[in-house]
C-alpha cells in the first residue's frame, strides 16, 4: 500500500512555562495523501499554525515535540537532527507563510532567492537554475517572468509577492506544501487567484497541501478534507462537505452557524457563548464542554477520546446525529 | 428626506511626493494620491450604511473624514445639517462632534495599555468635563461585561472582550452615529457573531446610526440596510442590501461577489478575476475599472462614468442597465 505523503500520529507539542506545561498541540493525528488538500481550521490559539510548524520542524524554543510521530512518505522525520531537517525543508516540504513581505529577503532579488533555493537542493548549473527560476515564476502566473526576475520584493504588489513565495516553495519540487494562512493578508479578488493557483498546482503536480486558515469559505472551496481544531486538539476530521454540512461536533456546527452567511435573513446571528479557554486553564473534561449546549456530566468529567484518521469522526462523547456504528473509537 | 449624514462630492488627496531634496536632485515632479474622489452619499437616521471595497479603495479614509480625524481636500460632510469644516459656531460643532464616535479595527492597538478600563470608557465624557460617576460600570454591563471589570487593564481581556470595551467607550458620550471601521475583522468567527449581535441590539435599543466599513461581504450582507461599493476611491455602486445582492449592476461588484469564497461552494471552480487593483497615484483614465472589466469598450477608457440612477440602484458605469 502506498504511504500517505504526510502522516501525523498522536503528535504532542509542549511548552514548559513557569506556570506548568502547556500543550498547544495535543494528540493530533491525520494523513495527507498525494494531490490532496487538507484544510486545518480553528480560531486563533487553536494550535493550527503550531501543528504546521511542528511538521516542518520550525517550532520556536521552548516549544518541542514530546511524543507522537511525523512520517513523511512513510519515513519518520520528527526525530531528525536540525541539519537533516534543513535538507528536507524546501526539497520535500515547502512552506508558505501568511505575510509575503516578511518571508522574502528585501536585500536580494527574487531571482537570487529562487536560484539559491534551487541550487541548495538540486545539483544544477547557474544557467539551469536561472531557467528553472523563470519557469517557477511563470508557473505561478507572474507575467514577463524573465524580466521581473531581477526585481526586488518591494517592487511587487501583495498578490505578486505571495506568488513569488509560492514559487519559492515549489522550485525544488517538494511533495508537501504547508500553507499557513496564505490568503489572509490579501484582497478578495487576489485571494481567489491564489486559491485557484494552489488548487491547480495540487492537481497537476500531485502535491499534498496542508492549508491552515480560519476562513471557512476558503476551506469549503479549496480543501478535500478538513480538520477542525479546538484548544490544541482535533475536534473533527473528515471530508469537507460532510464536516461543513452535517457537523458531528457541536463546536463545528456552532462555528458554521455563527458565520453570517449561514444565518442569512435572520435578525440575529447564532453565537457560541464565551471564548476558547486559555491553554493554562483547560477544563477537566472535553475542552469545549463549558461552551457546549449539549454538555452533560460525562463531558465535564472525562476528556474526549482522540480521533484517528477516518471519515467524519468527531472527538465528542455525544456527537450530533450519530448512530451506533459511527461511534468514536476509544 | 431624513438623512443624518450627507457626504457631498467628498475628495481627499494625499501628497506622496519624495522629500524636496530628492525631487530637486532626481528631477521628480510632485506626486499626489487621490484616496477618495468625488464621493456622494447620504445616510438615513437609524440605519446601517456599509462601505465595502478592497484595500486602497478609500473606505477608511471616508470614515476618518466623517468623524473629523482627517480634513477633506474638497467637498463636505454634513452631520445633522451642519457642515463641520465650514461651520463657525464652535458650540454647534462641538455638539455634533460628541454625536459621532468611532470603533476601530484593532482592539489591541486602540486601547491605552496603561489606563484602567474605567478611565478608558469614561474618557469621551471626562474630556468634555461631564459627570463620569458610575458611567463605566453601567456601560460595561450594557455591552455584556461585568461592572467589576472596570478596575482591570486592557491586557486582561481577550480580543472580543476588548472590542466590547471599545464599543462601551464609543457609547459613553451618548452618540447618535458610530463609525465602525472593520470592527470584527480582527476577531474569530464565533466571537465576531457575538460582537455583531451586540451591535445590532445596541442599534435597536439606542436608535443609533452606523457607518459600517468592511471588506467582508457576508458581514455587510448581515448588517447593512444600504451598501456603497468603492473602487480606487470612487463610489461605483450604491443600493439597498437586497437589491445589491440580488442584482449587482456594476461589473466590479459582480466580480467581487463571484470572487468571495462561499461557505457552500464545495470544490467550486471559479475563473478568478484578472489583474490587481491599479496604482492609485496613476489611476487608469476614464472608468478606473476598465483595464480589468470584461465588458469594457473604447468609451470606458475615455470618459469617467457619472452616477446614474437605475431603479433603487445608483451606479457609475457606462454600460450598466
Amino acid at each position: 500500500m502506498q504511504h500517505p505523503i504526510l502522516s501525523v500520529r498522536n503528535l504532542v507539542v509542549e511548552i514548559p512555562t513557569r506556570h506548568g506545561i502547556l500543550r498547544p498541540v495535543d494528540q493530533v493525528s491525520y494523513d495527507i495523501h498525494a494531490g490532496e488538500i487538507l484544510g486545518v481550521v480553528g480560531e486563533s490559539g487553536a494550535g493550527k499554525s503550531m501543528t504546521g510548524n511542528a511538521v516542518i520542524g520550525l517550532l520556536d524554543r521552548p516549544a518541542r515535540i514530546t511524543s507522537g510521530e511525523i512520517l513523511l512518505s512513510g519515513e519518520p522525520i520528527h526525530n531528525k537532527r536540525p541539519d537533516e531537517l534543513r535538507r528536507l525543508r524546501g526539497k520535500t516540504m515547502g512552506m508558505i507563510f501568511q505575510d509575503p513581505l516578511t518571508s522574502l529577503n528585501p536585500l536580494l532579488t527574487v531571482g537570487e532567492q529562487l536560484t539559491e533555493t534551487i541550487q541548495e537542493h538540486l545539483n544544477v548549473s547557474n544557467a539551469e537554475a536561472q531557467d528553472r527560476a523563470v519557469a517557477a515564476l511563470e508557473e505561478v502566473g507572474i507575467p514577463a517572468a524573465r524580466a521581473r526576475i531581477n526585481s526586488y520584493p518591494h517592487e511587487f504588489s501583495g498578490g505578486m509577492r505571495q506568488r513569488v513565495v509560492i514559487a519559492l516553495a515549489l522550485c525544488a519540487e517538494p511533495d508537501l506544501i504547508i500553507a499557513d494562512e496564505p490568503t489572509t493578508a490579501l484582497d478578495v479578488s487576489v485571494q481567489a487567484q491564489i486559491i485557484a493557483l494552489l488548487k491547480r498546482l495540487c492537481r497537476e503536480r500531485g502535491v499534498a497541501v496542508m492549508l491552515v486558515t480560519h476562513d471557512m469559505g476558503v476551506i469549503a472551496e479549496a480543501a478535500d478534507r478538513v480538520a477542525v481544531m479546538y484548544a490544541g486538539r482535533l475536534a473533527e476530521l473528515g471530508p469537507v462537505r460532510d464536516v461543513l454540512t452535517t457537523a458531528r461536533h457541536p463546536y463545528t456546527s456552532g462555528l458554521m452557524a455563527s458565520t453570517p452567511l449561514a444565518s442569512q435573513g435572520q435578525k440575529r446571528l447564532r453565537q457560541i457563548p464565551g471564548s476558547m479557554p486559555r491553554l493554562g486553564n483547560l477544563p477537566q473534561g472535553c475542552a469545549f464542554s463549558p461552551r457546549c449546549e449539549f454538555a452533560q456530566d460525562k463531558c465535564r468529567a472525562n476528556p474526549t477520546p482522540h480521533i484517528q484518521d477516518g471519515d467524519g469522526r468527531a472527538a465528542c462523547w455525544f456527537p450530533l446525529s450519530a448512530n451506533s456504528e459511527q461511534e468514536v473509537d476509544a | 428626506m431624513n438623512a443624518i449624514i450627507k457626504v457631498k462630492n467628498l475628495t481627499r488627496v494625499f501628497d506622496v511626493s519624495k522629500p524636496w531634496l530628492n525631487r530637486v536632485i532626481e528631477r521628480l515632479p510632485k506626486s499626489y494620491l487621490t484616496a477618495v474622489s468625488e464621493v456622494d452619499f447620504e445616510i438615513q437616521r437609524n440605519s446601517v450604511y456599509a462601505l465595502v471595497g478592497e484595500s486602497g479603495s478609500g473606505k477608511s479614509t471616508i470614515g476618518k473624514m466623517v468623524v473629523g480625524l482627517l480634513n477633506a481636500s474638497s467637498g463636505a460632510v454634513e452631520v445633522d445639517g451642519i457642515d463641520l469644516s465650514s461651520e463657525q459656531d464652535a458650540e454647534k460643532v462641538d455638539a455634533v462632534r460628541s454625536n459621532i464616535q468611532m470603533i476601530f479595527q484593532d482592539p489591541f492597538a486602540s486601547l491605552n495599555p496603561r489606563w484602567k478600563v474605567r478611565d478608558i470608557i469614561a474618557e469621551p465624557v471626562a474630556a468634555r468635563g461631564g459627570d463620569t460617576k458610575g458611567l463605566s460600570e453601567r456601560l460595561l454591563e450594557q455591552v455584556g461585561l461585568s461592572a467589576a471589570d472596570a478596575d482591570k487593564y486592557p491586557h486582561e481581556f481577550s480580543g472580543g472582550q476588548r472590542q466590547r470595551i471599545c464599543i462601551a467607550r464609543s457609547l459613553a458620550s451618548e452618540p447618535k452615529i458610530i463609525v465602525c471601521d472593520e470592527p470584527t475583522s480582527a476577531l474569530d468567527v464565533s466571537v465576531q457573531s457575538q460582537v455583531l449581535n451586540l451591535m445590532s441590539d445596541l442599534q435597536e435599543d439606542l436608535g443609533l446610526t452606523y457607518l459600517f466599513i468592511s471588506h467582508d461581504l457576508t458581514v455587510v450582507q448581515h448588517m447593512a440596510d444600504k451598501i456603497g461599493v468603492l473602487y480606487l476611491g470612487r463610489l461605483v455602486e450604491e443600493a439597498p442590501r437586497d437589491v445589491l445582492f440580488s442584482s449587482p449592476k456594476h461589473p466590479y461588484t459582480q466580480m467581487l461577489f463571484d470572487a468571495a469564497p462561499r461557505i457552500d461552494g464545495f470544490g467550486r471552480e471559479v475563473e478568478p478575476p484578472k489583474g490587481e487593483i491599479p496604482d492609485a497615484i496613476n489611476p487608469p483614465s476614464g472608468c478606473a475599472f476598465h483595464p480589468r472589466c470584461p465588458m469594457a469598450t473604447a468609451d470606458c477608457s475615455k470618459s469617467r462614468p457619472e452616477m446614474r440612477k437605475i431603479g433603487d440602484t445608483r451606479v457609475a458605469c457606462h454600460l450598466a442597465e
